[in-house]
């Protein structure tokens, strides 16, 4: 009976721990502001575009690029379109795709690591070697073909890019079923008979969840370069829909001329991408301190 | 060690077939084709025509056969966009200078991620640690596509020191090579910080000021070398994010490497150019990540002889 | 006149928990050619004594706050780094706990060896590899030209430790400190390198200090003992005496704990509570919350080292007093 009551200790343990990290990660005072800011940031993208007099692809030619002024904050763009309203705009979807291209890569790579390290044996070597030959994939390139080939559907590039980045995922998740799994209470719970897909559901992801929390949050500042990436060289997203790359794109054609269609939307991701940074090396940090070491 | 690298050459052999295998049935299943551009409508016969010449009407597993063939000869076939040149002629044309913009971005990479990590390892949680590391910060989020007009609009626009673009005198590559190895150079500084902070408070370091000796000395001969380490491991994934910031950098500043042929043969759906330049990349990573494993046994004896 | 005499040396940590008073007033000397015995629990601040005295501890956040350490003239708190340095490998040496980490696991042994060689006499390339070669046959290493060329991870943990009490008097310090130099190591090792240092110190007539919590290496080979308690010096006298009869119930309650003091199958003795948190300012004997002798002066008195009896020092003052039994 003792063995059993082992789950029970290792949650009380899980809950103290997130207390921990909760207030070691009040105390990151660049986390703090990472998170502020993507809040602010998040709440300004979806809400913004309702309260802006401007809408996203209204045309104002007589108008034409204006520097920022009262009306318009960060200035209009060549074709006279309001740049704060089109950042805003932009700013959704590149969200929109981090997030969505972080929960793919997310799914795939958490079930494909705790089904390879809960398999064990020939099946975890074959899997894992599966993903060693794909890390010599150049990534970038795959992407860039796939959005090519896929044609212009902003699901099929979150799609793709989600995709192409889960290795690390399945990896860390694998590495961390492994080792909880030598631990007794997993043990125990095959002793009472748990069926394998509870025994993963229930007692594995839960505590494998820190590194994971981690890793997703550093997943969605490269994924969303990625996206940038991918739209500044004409690839991703497709005009009149815009996202920071494709503003950043038009913005450095026409640079000389007008160097705000440039700068605010650099500014605009950048400042997220800080952010995340930001917030993800604060969670590891507070989350996991002997991952923070490496 | 000879009987190491050879290992590892063998087993690229499964590895670069695999690779190849998957890029040519993504490439050739996806809608689509060469010669269906928007801007150049072909008469159905011509196209016809087009499509017999490049072995593209046979079965697809025959293509593939075909290519293979060709491929073991080392003949990367014909562009399909570009017929001037062959697809190897014109990987042997545009590589290099891609070769060299990333040779210059690593050097810039190294150079500077080392000086500005090693500083900040020195003297932890003090002004000359968060000043370069707040530098790697702002390097590692701004991306190299947002940095590149930026340089340019300051240095060549405003300032007017240096040329917008262009890749023929010595001027025009500090500005691509700037803005392809700046990212890195914040990778490396954090990496060289983290791996000198860890290895300066080893004991064997503590030994080696037992000695008496300088700290210069503590520093280059005792602690450089495990320091290194994660830089040293880096450099695969790094060789592979210099090829793929190619791509923009050459776009942006115009320069004639494989980066732009890569980028305008997706564009065009120029099947075996885009296969050619690809299957460049795999082996130069391939290659890339044999050097960081022969480096990394050289710098550490537990390695080499366990 | 002796080789090193320490006076009131503090050693404080300046943490973020507060200020730690790692060595808190400590004052010694060590005679050319004797052998200094530290005892004391971990966190009593031997370690961070000697450390100090070498000019290894890090600062921030260390600090020394005050004191004098004074070696052959030169004040080792004082001087500058150059000539800390220029004394540090060549008159004082120092080996360590843990010979598994303690040697560069990137460098040739032989390499190690001669560094200080290299730096401290300016010896050509050939006479520093000939004195290497006759160091590691002292330690007893076999095979010694060919073990020069070995890097350390190809050495046992004893032969590692071999390997750094060569390196570290290939220079003939004056003066050995041997931080807990076996208690990394395997029993019957421990007694071999116990062996070899007190061989060779005869050979050499270096002084050592040696630092441990085993109060059975300290029979064995110490001339004289410090027990250092919550960072400062308790005890100080001849080891004979103090085995004769300790002074101190610290250390009367470490010689109780030895597991030789009991007979079989009785319990061991442990001490009871815990060592004072050093961030506290501590009033009278650091020792009286787990005394089992204390009165209420002990927690209010000024505590002092002062010698009872020839050649042995107490801080107790029930026993300067003749209280104790």
């Amino acid at each position: 009976m003792g063995e059993t009551k082992e789950p029970a200790h290792v949650v009380e343990h899980g809950t103290s721990l997130w207390k921990d990290a909760w207030r070691r990660l009040r105390r990151n005072h660049l986390a703090v502001f990472g998170m502020a800011m993507l809040t602010l940031m998040i709440l300004l993208v979806i809400v913004g575009p309702w309260l802006s007099p401007y809408s996203y692809e209204t045309q104002d030619r007589a108008l034409g690029a204006a520097a920022p002024s009262a009306s318009h904050w960060f200035g209009t763009d060549t074709l006279g379109r309001d740049l704060f309203t089109r950042i805003l705009y932009g700013g959704r979807i590149s969200l929109m795709v981090g997030f969505a291209a972080t929960a793919v890569s997310l799914t795939i790579g958490v079930l494909y690591g705790a089904v390879a390290g809960f398999a064990r044996g020939r099946a975890d070597a074959v899997m894992m070697r599966v993903v060693d030959i794909l890390y010599t994939m150049p990534f970038t390139v795959i992407v860039i073909i796939l959005t090519v080939y896929m044609g212009k559907s902003i699901v099929l590039l979150f799609m793709a890019i989600g995709a192409v980045e889960w290795l690390t995922m399945a990896r860390i998740v694998r590495g961390q079923v492994v080792s909880l799994r030598e631990k007794e209470f997993i043990e125990a719970a095959e002793v009472m008979g748990l069926s394998r897909r509870r025994i993963i559901l229930r007692h594995l992801i839960p505590n494998a969840l820190g590194p994971i929390i981690v890793y997703t949050t550093l997943t969605i500042p490269a994924v969303m370069l990625l996206e940038a990436f991918v739209s500044f060289l004409g690839m991703g997203v497709q005009a009149p829909m815009s996202s920071w790359g494709v503003l950043i794109h038009d913005g450095a054609n026409t640079m000389e001329e007008y160097p705000w269609m440039l700068i605010f939307p650099s500014i605009a991701l950048s400042l997220t991408l800080f952010s995340l940074n930001f917030l993800g090396d604060g969670l590891r940090d507070a989350l996991d301190p002997r991952m923070a070491k490496e | 060690m000879t009987k190491f690298i050879l290992r590892r050459l063998l087993s690229f052999i499964p590895v670069f077939f695999i690779i190849v295998t998957m890029l040519f049935f993504l490439i050739r299943i996806a809608p689509g084709g060469p010669f269906q551009g928007g801007e150049r409508a072909v008469p159905p016969e011509v196209l016809e025509k087009l499509r017999e010449t490049y072995n593209l009407n046979a079965p697809l597993y025959r293509q593939y056969v075909d290519y293979l063939v060709d491929l073991a000869q080392g003949d990367l076939g014909p562009s399909m966009y570009q017929p001037s040149r062959t697809v190897t002629e014109w990987v042997q044309l545009r590589f290099p200078v891609s070769l060299e913009l990333g040779f210059y971005a690593l050097l810039v990479a190294m150079t500077l991620g080392f000086l500005a990590g090693i500083t900040a390892a020195l003297r932890p949680n003090t002004i000359t640690d968060y000043v370069p590391m707040s530098f790697a910060m702002v390097g590692i989020c701004i991306p190299n596509f947002v940095l590149g007009p930026v340089l340019v609009l300051i240095f060549a626009l405003k300032l007017g020191w240096l040329p917008v673009a262009g890749w023929a005198d010595p001027l025009d590559k500090v500005l691509p090579s700037l803005t392809l190895g700046t990212a890195y150079a914040a990778y490396v500084a954090r990496l060289a910080r983290g791996g000198m902070f860890e290895v300066l408070a080893q004991d064997f370091i503590r030994t080696a000021r037992a000695k008496g000796l300088s700290e210069t000395r503590v520093i280059l001969r005792h602690a450089l070398r495990g320091g290194v380490q994660p830089v040293i491991a880096f450099l695969g994934p790094a060789a592979a994010g210099l090829l793929t910031g190619s791509f923009v950098v050459e776009q942006i500043f115009q320069v004639p490497g494989l980066g732009k042929q890569f980028v305008d043969a997706a564009f065009n759906r120029d099947y075996t150019m885009l296969m050619g330049a690809v299957l460049v990349y795999a082996v130069l990573i391939l290659c890339f990540n044999l050097v960081v494993d022969v480096i990394q046994a050289w710098l550490d004896p537990r390695v080499r002889y366990g | 006149m002796p080789l090193l005499k320490v006076d009131d040396l503090r050693t404080y940590f300046h943490t973020r928990e507060g200020v730690v008073r790692a060595v808190d007033g400590v004052s010694f000397q060590v005679e050319p050619g004797e052998t200094l015995g530290i005892v004391g629990e971990s966190g009593s601040g031997k370690s961070v004594t000697n450390l100090t005295l070498m000019g290894l501890v890090p600062m921030p956040p260390g600090r020394v706050e005050s004191g004098t350490a004074r070696f052959n003239g030169v004040d080792l708190l004082r001087c500058s780094r150059a000539e800390h340095r220029a004394i540090r490998g060549k008159r004082i040496s120092m080996i360590f706990q843990d010979p598994m980490t303690a040697l560069n696991p990137y460098m040739r042994v032989g390499r190690q060896i001669v560094e200080p060689l290299l730096i401290h006499e300016r010896c050509s390339g050939k006479e520093a590899r000939e004195r290497a070669v006759r160091a590691l046959e002292t330690v007893g290493i076999q095979d010694a030209p060919r073990r020069l060329l070995d890097y350390p991870h190809q050495f046992s943990g004893g032969m590692r430790q071999r390997v750094m009490i060569a390196m570290a008097l290939i220079t003939r310090p004056q003066l050995l400190i041997a931080d807990e130099p076996t208690t990394a190591l395997d029993v019957t090792v421990q007694a071999q390198i116990l062996e070899l240092i007190k061989q060779i110190q005869s050979e050499m007539g270096m002084a050592v200090i040696l630092v441990t919590h085993d109060l059975g290496v300290i029979a064995e080979v110490c001339d004289r003992v410090l027990v250092m308690y919550a960072g400062r010096i308790v005890e100080a006298a001849t080891t004979r005496k103090l085995f004769q009869r300790p002074g101190h119930p610290y250390t009367r309650a470490l010689m109780a704990s030895l597991p030789a003091a009991r007979k079989k199958g009785e319990a061991l003795y442990s001490i009871k509570g815990m060592p004072p948190d050093l961030t506290q300012p501590i009033n009278g004997c650091p020792f009286a919350p787990r005394c089992e002798v204390a009165v209420p002066r002990c927690q209010s008195a000024a505590i002092a080292l002062r010698e009872f009896r020839e050649g042995h020092e107490t801080a107790c003052i029930r026993e300067q007093e003749g209280e104790l039994p």
